[in-house]
C-alpha cells in the first residue's frame, strides 16, 4: 500500500536504488504531508456537509413558518372561533352565553392577530396566532378541544407505536421493490418480466381496503394465524403488527417494483454498463453493484414521496387494525371535531415530512459527492 | 343559493360546460399532427383501445347520472297532472337522472332485507306462524326472484344499482379534481419556468409548503372546517395535488426556455405572454395530459380509502368506498355476506385498472423520451 502510493501522487521515487537516507527521509516526509492532506481534505468535507445540513435546515424554517401561517388561516380565518364553537357544541344547542364559556375554557376568547388590551410584547403574545399558533414551533401543541388533555403528551405516547408499523413497513417494503426490481430488469424481456407487468397494473388497481378486508379475513377470521386488530406493548406487539406490516408492504408492492424497474432499466441503457460489460464483468456483477449504486441517487429522491404515502396507509392501518398510532388518533378527533388535535397533526405530518426531505437529502449528499458542492 | 346549485337546471348546465370543454378539447388537439400520430399509436394496441372503450361506457353512466329533469306530479289513482291549490301551477317533483329513469325497473325492485346474487329467496330465515299457529323457521321467497344480479342489502335495495350510481361519484372525483387543478398549476408552473427570479422564488416557495402537507392530512383539515362532501372532497384534493403537476411543468419550460425555437422568439421581440401561449403550452401539453390519466386512477381509490375513514363524500352521496365501508362489518356475520364487498370492487376495479392500463399507453404515445 504504502510503497504504491508516491506512485500514484505522480512522485518518481527510483524504486530500483537502494535506499538511502535521503530517499527514506523524503518518503516520511511525503507520508506525514499525505496525512496531513487527508485530513485537510476530511475536515473540507466535514465543513461542506455541515454547512449544506445547516442551510438545509435554515431553509426548513420558513416552509415550517407557511405551513404554521397556513393552519392559522384555515383554522381561525377561515374559520372563526365562534364558528368552532357552534360545531363543537351543535348548531341548535349553542346560545352566545354557551359559546362565550365554551371558548373561554379552550382559551379562543383572545383576538386572532392583535390584542389591544395588552401592552407592549403582550400585544402579540395574548393573541390566538401566537397561544394556537406559533407555538406549535417549540413544541407546544396546547389541549385537546375534547377532552383538555395536553396534545404533547399524546404524542409522545402515540408516536411510538406509529413509528413501530410505519418503519418496518418502509424498510420492508423498499426491499421488497428493489429486490423484485433488479431480479425483473435482469431478467427484461422475459415472459416472467411481462407477466409480473401485468401484475403489478393489477396490484396497483386493488383499493388498499381491499388489501386490509382480505388480510383480516383470510389470515385473521378463516385460517386463525394473526389477531385481526388490537395492541399490546411490549414484544408481544409484534403479534399485531405483523399482519399490518404485510398489508401495508403488499399494498405498495405494485407501484414500487414498477417504478423502480423503470429506474433499473433506464440505468442499464446508459454508457458506463455497456463499458463495464465490456471489461469482461458478469451481468451480475455489472447489475447488482454498478446498476444499483447508481440507481440509488433516483431511489433516495423517492424517498419523501413514499414517506407521503405511509403517513397515508398509516391512517388506514391504524383505523383497521385499532393500533392506537397517531393516524388512528387524527381520524378520531375528525370525527369528534377536535380542531386542536387536527390542527396539531397537520403540522406534526408536516414537521415529520420536511425531516424525512432533510434526512433523504443527507443520504443524497453522503452517496452523490457533487450535490454537497452545489 | 344552494336551492339553485341543488337543482337539476345548474347540474345540467355544469356538466355541458365539462363536456364542451373536454370537445374543444378533443378538436383542437385532433388538427395538431404530433397528437394525431400519437393517438394512431393507441389506436395500434388492441388491449388499449378495449381500455378506452370501458372508460367511455363509465364516462356514459357518469353522464347519464348527471343529465335529469323534474316530471310533472301526477296524481296515483286517476293519473291526472296534480296543480297547486291556489295558483293553479303544475307540481313538480324533485327530479331524477336520465340514469335513474333508465333504471326505474330496478331502483323499484326492493326487497325486505339480505338477499344473494341472484337468489330465490331471502338469504336469513325468518319466524313464522303457519296455520296451526306453530312458529317455523321459513325463508320467505323472494318478491322478484332471480332479477339481483348482485343481490340486495341490508334494506332491500340492489346492490347493481348501487354500483352504477356510484360510477358518478367516482369519476367526478378522479376528473374533476384534476380539472380544478389544472388552471393553477399551469399558470404558476409555467410562469416560475419562463420568468424565474422573485416570481419563481415566490412560486416554489407556495408549493414547497402546501406540498409538505400530508394530502390526508390536509383532507382531513379542510373535512372539519368546510364538512363533509363531493364538493369539499374535490376541492381539498385539487389543492394538494396541484404541487406536483406545477413542479412538472415548472421544470418543463425551463428546460423550453433555453431551446432554440423559444430564444429566437424572444430575439425577434416576441412579448413574453404570447411566447407562453404560442410556444411552451402547446409543448407542456403532454405532461398535462399524461399525468390527468395517470392520477385519475390513485384518485379514485384515494376517494375509497377517505370516506372509509369518514373524511370522504359523506354519507348521502353513494360512493365505492361508502358500499365497502359497509360491507366490511357484513362480513364479520355468519354466513358471510360477500356480495356487495365484491360487487363494489368489481366496479371499482373495472374503472382503475382501464385508466391505469389507458394511462400507460397514453404515456409511451406521448412522452418523447418513450417514443423513439
Amino acid at each position: 500500500m504504502s510503497a504504491a502510493r508516491p506512485n500514484m501522487a505522480g512522485h518518481r521515487a527510483s524504486t530500483n536504488a537502494p535506499h538511502s537516507t535521503a530517499t527514506r527521509a523524503y518518503r516520511c516526509n511525503l507520508r506525514i504531508k499525505q496525512t496531513f492532506e487527508r485530513f485537510l481534505d476530511l475536515c473540507f468535507h466535514i465543513s461542506l456537509m455541515t454547512t449544506y445540513l445547516l442551510r438545509r435546515i435554515a431553509y426548513m424554517l420558513p416552509i415550517l413558518l407557511g405551513v404554521n401561517l397556513l393552519v392559522f388561516a384555515l383554522f381561525f380565518l377561515v374559520n372563526s372561533p365562534d364558528d368552532m364553537a357552534r360545531q363543537a357544541l351543535g348548531d341548535k344547542a349553542a346560545n352566545p352565553e354557551q359559546i362565550a364559556r365554551w371558548k373561554e375554557a379552550l382559551g379562543y376568547h383572545l383576538p386572532r392577530l392583535y390584542n389591544r388590551e395588552e401592552s407592549g410584547l403582550r400585544c402579540f403574545t395574548q393573541t390566538i396566532f401566537f397561544q394556537k399558533s406559533l407555538s406549535m414551533f417549540w413544541g407546544d401543541f396546547g389541549n385537546s378541544d375534547m377532552n383538555r388533555e395536553p396534545l404533547g403528551r399524546e404524542i409522545r405516547k402515540r408516536i411510538i407505536p406509529s413509528l413501530c408499523l410505519t418503519l418496518p413497513i418502509f424498510l420492508a417494503s423498499l426491499l421488497c421493490n428493489i429486490a423484485a426490481a433488479l431480479y425483473l430488469a435482469a431478467n427484461r424481456g422475459s415472459n416472467l418480466d411481462r407477466m409480473a407487468q401485468i401484475g403489478c397494473v393489477l396490484l396497483m388497481s386493488v383499493s388498499t381496503l381491499i388489501y386490509i378486508i382480505a388480510g383480516q379475513f383470510l389470515l385473521g377470521k378463516q385460517l386463525r394465524l394473526l389477531p385481526v386488530s388490537g395492541f399490546l406493548p411490549g414484544l408481544s406487539m409484534l403479534r399485531f403488527l405483523l399482519l399490518p406490516i404485510l398489508v401495508g408492504v403488499l399494498s405498495n408492492f405494485g407501484g414500487g417494483v414498477r417504478f423502480y424497474r423503470t429506474l433499473f432499466l433506464e440505468e442499464i441503457n446508459r454508457d458506463y454498463v455497456r463499458s463495464a460489460r465490456a471489461k469482461g464483468l458478469s451481468e451480475n456483477r455489472v447489475l447488482f453493484v454498478h446498476v444499483l449504486k447508481n440507481a440509488l441517487i433516483p431511489i433516495l429522491t423517492n424517498v419523501p414521496i413514499q414517506l407521503l404515502m405511509l403517513i397515508m396507509g398509516n391512517l388506514l392501518l391504524e383505523n383497521f387494525f385499532g393500533i392506537p398510532g397517531l393516524g388512528g388518533y387524527t381520524i378520531n378527533a375528525v370525527a369528534a371535531q377536535d380542531f386542536a388535535a387536527v390542527k396539531a397533526m397537520v403540522f406534526l405530518g408536516a414537521l415529520l415530512f420536511m425531516l424525512g426531505t432533510v434526512l433523504a437529502d443527507i443520504c443524497y449528499a453522503l452517496v452523490d459527492p457533487r450535490i454537497r458542492l452545489k | 343559493m344552494t336551492d339553485f346549485f341543488q337543482g337539476w337546471p345548474a347540474k345540467n348546465l355544469a356538466t355541458g360546460i365539462l363536456l364542451l370543454v373536454l370537445f374543444l378539447l378533443a378538436l383542437r388537439l385532433s388538427r395538431r399532427a404530433y397528437w394525431r400520430e400519437a393517438f394512431r399509436e393507441i389506436r395500434r394496441r388492441r388491449g388499449s383501445m378495449f381500455c378506452l372503450a370501458v372508460l367511455c361506457v363509465y364516462l356514459l353512466i357518469a353522464l347519464l347520472d348527471s343529465f335529469g329533469w323534474c316530471s310533472p306530479m301526477r296524481h296515483p289513482e286517476s293519473g291526472e297532472l296534480m296543480r297547486h291549490a291556489q295558483s293553479q301551477k303544475i307540481l313538480y317533483d324533485q327530479g331524477a337522472s336520465a340514469l335513474d329513469r333508465l333504471l326505474q325497473p330496478l331502483r323499484h325492485k326492493q326487497e325486505k332485507t339480505y338477499s344473494a346474487p341472484l337468489a330465490t329467496k331471502q338469504f336469513f330465515s325468518e319466524t313464522e306462524l303457519d296455520a296451526d299457529g306453530v312458529p317455523r323457521r321459513v325463508q320467505p321467497a323472494l318478491l322478484y326472484p332471480r332479477q339481483h344480479l348482485f343481490g340486495t342489502d341490508r334494506v332491500g335495495v340492489d346492490v347493481l344499482y348501487q354500483c352504477l350510481k356510484s360510477v358518478r361519484t367516482g369519476m367526478i372525483i378522479g376528473l374533476l379534481t384534476t380539472l380544478l387543478a389544472l388552471p393553477f398549476a399551469m399558470l404558476f408552473g409555467v410562469c416560475a419556468g419562463y420568468y424565474g427570479g422573485v416570481v419563481d422564488d415566490l412560486i416554489q416557495y407556495v408549493y414547497t409548503v402546501l406540498s409538505s402537507i400530508p394530502t390526508v392530512l390536509f383532507v382531513a383539515a379542510f373535512m372539519i372546517i368546510f364538512g363533509q362532501g363531493l364538493a369539499q372532497l374535490c376541492l381539498a384534493m385539487g389543492i394538494a395535488s396541484w404541487t406536483s403537476l406545477c413542479r412538472l411543468l415548472r421544470a418543463e419550460t425551463m428546460r423550453l426556455r433555453e431551446s432554440d425555437f423559444v430564444q429566437a422568439a424572444i430575439s425577434m421581440g416576441s412579448s413574453g405572454r404570447k411566447i407562453i401561449m404560442r410556444h411552451i403550452l402547446p409543448n407542456v401539453l403532454h405532461i398535462i395530459l399524461i399525468t390527468a390519466m395517470l392520477r385519475f386512477s390513485s384518485e379514485v381509490l384515494a376517494e375509497a380509502a377517505l370516506t372509509y375513514l369518514g373524511i370522504g363524500v359523506g354519507a348521502d352521496t353513494m360512493s365505492w368506498g361508502a358500499m365497502i365501508n359497509d360491507a366490511r362489518s357484513e362480513l364479520t356475520r355468519d354466513p358471510v355476506i360477500w356480495w356487495k364487498l365484491c360487487a363494489a370492487l368489481l366496479f371499482m376495479l373495472g374503472l382503475v385498472l382501464p385508466a391505469n392500463i389507458f394511462g400507460d399507453a397514453v404515456r409511451d404515445a406521448l412522452d418523447p423520451k418513450l417514443r423513439q
